[in-house]
């Protein structure tokens, strides 16, 4: 099932000093709990539905109660890029934008960086552990490592 | 339900300026370019641009993101005396078919007479479109996306495209063919910027900018600008070109695709669809007519992959066949019989985003203006009804059905 003919090699995270965020009081508890090596999403209190990124209102139900359970920090890959310059410095680096949708937290995905396997070996269905990155300003962001037992 | 508004509102007048080259257009200015494409399509229609007292945009009044347009501005600009609406869509290109909708809403309305829709693009080195995220500060809401390294509409475009593959079995041949297909119809077209005969083994040797699409796959970068005035019925008989009547003409989504890919939590199928389908089942029902009652279709070609997705949301075939129905040739136009191949319906006649140019989506209506007057230089023979649609974006997307007088 190979589905690339081009032999990229390791798929790298992209440097976490040149990454930023922002964050306001709706996602902020998300990024608290990164900064701990946590993985949480946002979790309806009144009805359970999950939603990232993290808004005031449930969407289902309309209520502003959240919680914030601490998920087990797996998850498998829904869809991917292979990208191969550095958006920063246009440099030749390969990474790999994943789409992950999360285990313990049903509807809710994250997009961030796949690493542990050559690019050209990631598949939809990849099963995937969140690895932290340290980026600017002292936050902490989750990216991913493929899992060999796929 | 048959839509109250039905032919109620026609295009008469279509302008646009030279298309150049991203950057190339310095040192004209925005209201420069926007400026002559006003004029000439007050001239197109044979009215005078004082007449003009609506302004009906999309993208937010932004010219191709970079610049903002102020009805102001181009008043004091052009010398309209007054103007009585002045509206926007939302978002980004999603919403170009859409705004001729909205001119039929000041128009319907009674708070104007002559509406105009313009866009101008102008990417100086400092204001690129393929950056615009990229250049974007970090918000709360970007920072669960942005971090990621899809910066660009391309690799956002690429996740989908991914997916759509998966799901379906579709091919980088399919998205070849949309490729060759469109510079197979700008090959003849004096204004188009690709206008050199492709083949499959130029496509491959593309350079794979966000896999699986290759740069061949992502549309032009051009600067330029383009105008469409709407009129009601009863003023068009009196202007100068046959009327373009607006048939049907929606904006809008679905909550599954929303935020689309500025957000990636669409669920299957709409995550590798064109968020169209809402629309698509609107327009229909406004209209009474499907896909097959369309003599040719101006399909939003920012990436070809996007061509292949909206195919299968109006329904020009089923969902996850739009791959054999590309590559059986089914959006080829066929100069001999002035019609499709294969069975099929033309699909951008005029080389799209892909080959002609790229103004946010604006020239789409202008072919389907000229495919209904009977003067496209691809012309599809007896064209009754012309599909033009807007850019799979976060919401709105939109869509317009134009019937030939």
């Amino acid at each position: 099932m190979s589905a690339h003919s081009i032999a990229y090699g390791p798929a790298r995270l992209l440097p976490g000093d040149q990454i930023h965020i922002t964050t306001n009081p709706d996602t902020e508890p998300f990024w608290l709990a990164a900064k701990e090596h946590r993985l949480t999403a946002c979790q309806c209190a009144s009805c359970g539905a999950f939603r990232l990124p993290p808004t005031p209102y449930c969407p289902i139900c309309a209520s502003k109660e959240r919680t914030w359970p601490t998920l087990p920090g797996t998850g498998t890959v829904f869809s991917y890029a292979i990208c191969s310059k550095n958006p920063a410095t246009g440099e030749d680096y390969v990474y790999v934008p994943v789409v992950v949708e999360i285990d313990g937290a049903r509807g809710a995905r994250l997009v961030g960086n796949l690493t542990g396997c050559n690019a050209e070996d990631v598949r939809i269905g990849t099963r995937v552990v969140v690895e932290w990155t340290d980026i600017c300003d002292g936050w902490v962001l989750p990216n991913f490592r493929a899992l060999s037992d796929r | 339900m048959t839509w109250a508004h039905q032919d109620k509102c026609a295009i008469v007048g279509i302008g646009a300026t030279d298309y150049y080259v991203r950057g190339k257009s310095w040192p004209r200015t925005i209201n420069d370019m926007a400026g002559e494409a006003i004029l000439k399509a007050c001239e197109d229609a044979g009215i005078s641009v004082k007449d003009i007292d609506g302004f009906a945009y999309y993208g937010g009044a932004s010219a191709g993101y970079v610049d903002k347009f102020d009805s102001g501005s181009l008043m004091e600009t052009l010398g309209m005396p007054h103007i009585s609406f002045t509206a926007t869509l939302t978002s980004g290109g999603g919403g170009v078919a859409g705004a001729v909708g909205l001119a039929t809403a000041g128009l319907m309305n009674e708070d104007c007479t002559y509406a105009v829709t313009v866009m101008a693009v102008q990417q100086t080195p400092s204001a690129r479109l393929g950056d615009i995220f990229g250049r974007m500060k970090p918000d709360p809401e970007n920072s669960f996306l942005q971090p990621s390294g899809l910066i660009g509409p391309g690799h956002l475009m690429s996740v989908l495209a991914r997916r759509h593959m998966h799901l379906y079995g579709s091919t980088e041949d399919a998205l070849a063919e949309i490729v060759m297909a469109s510079r197979t119809h700008a090959l003849n077209r004096p204004k188009a910027i690709r206008r050199t005969p492709l083949s499959k083994e130029d496509y491959l040797a593309s350079v794979m900018l966000a896999d699986p699409l290759r740069r061949l796959d992502f549309c032009l970068e051009t600067d330029g600008a383009i105008a469409v005035i709407t009129t009601t019925a009863d003023r068009a008989r009196d202007c100068r070109q046959k009327p373009a009547y607006i048939h049907g003409c929606v904006h809008g989504a679905s909550r599954k695709w929303g935020r689309a890919f500025g957000w990636m939590n669409m669920p299957d199928p709409e995550f590798s669809s064109s968020g169209h389908q809402f629309l698509a089942e609107r327009v229909w029902a406004q209209t009474g007519l499907a896909a097959k009652d369309m003599d040719v279709a101006l399909i939003y070609d920012h990436f070809s992959s996007m061509v292949l997705a909206q195919l299968e949301d109006y329904g020009f075939c089923e969902r996850g066949e739009g791959n054999d129905y590309v590559l059986a040739g089914k959006t080829r136009y066929d100069p001999a019989s002035r019609g499709g191949v294969n069975g099929g319906i033309p699909v951008n006649t005029h080389g799209g985003n892909l080959s002609e140019a790229y103004i946010i989506g604006m020239t789409h209506v202008v072919e389907a203006v000229e495919q209904v007057r009977g003067t496209a230089i691809n012309q599809v023979a007896d064209c009754e009804f012309a599909l033009a649609t807007g850019g799979p974006a976060p919401i709105p997307v939109s869509s317009l059905v134009l019937r030939s007088a």
